[in-house]
C-alpha cells in the first residue's frame, strides 16, 4: 500500500513541533574528544553500536557544521579557551553533552591544571556519568537530548531566551589563600595536599 | 669495560662525588660547583668517554628531604651507544635563582627537556636558545612541581570567564 494512502491529505501541526522533529533526528556531533571517553565515542559511531540509527552519525570536525558538542574526556587549563572558541563557532541552535566523569566534574584529576567540570565555563545540556561511559550511555544521552529538543524546541530558538545566564554549579568552597596553606613535602600521606592549618 | 671515573674526578679537582648502586653509577655535583663544572664535565664525558647520547634529563625538588643540602637537582642520563654503558650526572642548584648551564650545545635534544624542567621547577638554563614554558600556559605564574606548590594550585584552574548562551 502506498504511503500516501495511509496519510490524510492535510496535516495540522505546529511549526515548532515540525522543526524540532527534523532537528532532533539530525544531531550532528562535534567530537571534542580529549581522552579515553573519545574511544567510547568512536565505538558508539562504529557499526556495533551505530549512532547512525539516531541520525547522529555525521561527526563533523568543523564546528560550523555541528549541532551538538560532545566533550569527551578531561579538559585542562590550556584547552578551555579552545573549547570555548569551538563552542562559539557552532551555529545556533546548539547543544552540549558532557561525557564522562572528567568532563562533568574533573573526575580523579583534582589537580592544578585540570578543570573541575566543563559546566563552569560552558552551558551543558546533558551529563553522562561513567569512567568511561558505555556506548549505550552515550546513546541514552542522545535520546534524552532528542526528547529535550522535542519537548522544548522552537523554530526560532525561543527556548534559549530564558537560558542566558550562568548555568554551572555554585563555586567550589573558597580557594585557600597561599598563607593559609600547609604543604608537607616528603610525607607520603599528605605530600603536597592542601589542608587548613591545624592549630 | 666501565670507564675510570676516579681519574676524571681528579682531573676536575674532586668537586664531584661518585656513587654506585649495583651497576648504576652517578656523579653528584653540588650546587657550589655546578655552574662552572657541569658543562666542561659533560663535554668531556661526551667527547672523550663516548657518552654520546643524552637519554634523559629531568628535575627533582629536594625541599624538606632528609639530609638534603641543595634544593633542586637536574639529572642527566647519559648513554654510550657503542658499549651500552650508562652514567647519571646529578647537578644541584639553589634558590633564589636556580640556574645551570644549558647542554643544548652538546645535545640538541636537550632543548625541550630543559624547557620542561624550567616549566615545572623554575630552574633556568643559561645559554638555552628558547627558554619558554612548554606544557603550562604562557601566562602561568608558578612552577607546579615544586614541593611548596599545592596539589590543587592557587585557583588558576578556575581563572577563566564562563561562557553563557547569551554570549555564544
Amino acid at each position: 500500500m502506498a504511503l500516501s494512502a495511509l496519510l490524510p491529505d492535510v496535516l495540522v501541526t505546529r511549526l515548532d513541533y515540525l522543526a524540532s522533529l527534523l532537528r532532533k533526528h539530525s544531531l550532528w556531533p562535534m567530537p571534542f574528544a580529549t581522552a579515553c571517553c573519545g574511544i567510547e565515542l568512536m565505538a558508539t559511531a562504529s557499526s556495533r553500536y551505530d549512532i547512525a540509527r539516531f541520525g547522529s552519525e555525521a561527526m563533523r570536525f568543523s564546528p560550523r557544521q555541528c549541532d551538538v558538542m560532545i566533550v569527551a574526556g578531561r579538559v585542562v587549563m590550556k584547552m578551555v579557551p579552545v573549547m570555548q572558541r569551538i563552542w562559539q563557532q557552532m551555529p545556533e541552535p546548539k547543544w552540549c553533552i558532557s561525557m564522562g566523569a572528567c568532563a562533568c566534574s574533573g573526575g580523579v584529576f583534582d589537580t592544578y591544571a585540570t578543570v573541575q567540570g566543563i559546566d563552569r565555563f560552558l552551558p551543558v545540556d546533558v551529563y553522562i556519568p561513567g569512567c568511561p561511559p558505555r556506548p549505550e550511555q552515550l546513546i541514552r544521552a542522545i535520546l534524552d537530548l532528542q526528547e529535550k529538543i522535542q519537548k522544548t524546541g522552537t523554530i526560532d530558538g525561543r527556548e534559549f531566551v530564558h537560558r542566558q545566564g550562568y548555568e554551572g554549579p555554585t563555586a567550589l568552597a573558597r580557594e585557600l589563600t597561599p598563607d593559609k596553606l600547609i604543604v608537607a613535602p616528603g610525607d607520603y600521606q599528605t605530600a603536597t595536599r592542601k589542608r587548613v592549618p591545624l592549630n | 669495560m666501565a670507564v675510570d671515573l676516579e681519574a676524571l674526578r681528579h682531573r676536575f679537582g674532586e668537586v664531584f662525588t661518585i656513587e654506585q648502586f649495583r651497576d648504576n653509577r652517578r656523579l653528584i655535583l653540588p650546587a657550589a660547583h655546578a655552574a662552572q663544572t657541569l658543562l666542561p664535565l659533560l663535554q668531556c664525558l661526551k667527547q672523550e668517554y663516548g657518552f654520546d647520547m643524552l637519554a634523559e634529563l629531568g628535575g627533582i625538588d629536594y625541599l624538606g628531604y632528609p639530609n638534603a643540602t641543595d634544593r633542586y637537582a637536574v639529572v642527566y642520563g647519559l648513554t654510550n651507544t657503542q658499549t651500552g654503558e650508562r652514567l647519571f650526572v646529578k647537578a644541584y642548584a639553589n634558590d633564589p635563582q636556580p640556574e645551570l648551564p644549558s647542554v643544548t650545545s652538546l645535545w640538541r635534544g636537550a632543548n625541550w627537556m630543559e624547557r620542561e624542567v624550567y616549566d615545572m621547577y623554575g630552574v633556568r638554563f643559561r645559554g638555552h636558545p628558547d627558554l619558554r614554558r612548554i606544557l603550562m600556559p604562557a601566562d602561568f605564574q608558578d612552577f607546579p612541581l615544586r614541593k611548596d606548590y599545592p596539589l590543587r594550585g592557587y585557583g588558576e584552574r578556575h581563572n577563566f570567564l564562563p561562557l553563557t548562551r547569551a554570549e555564544s
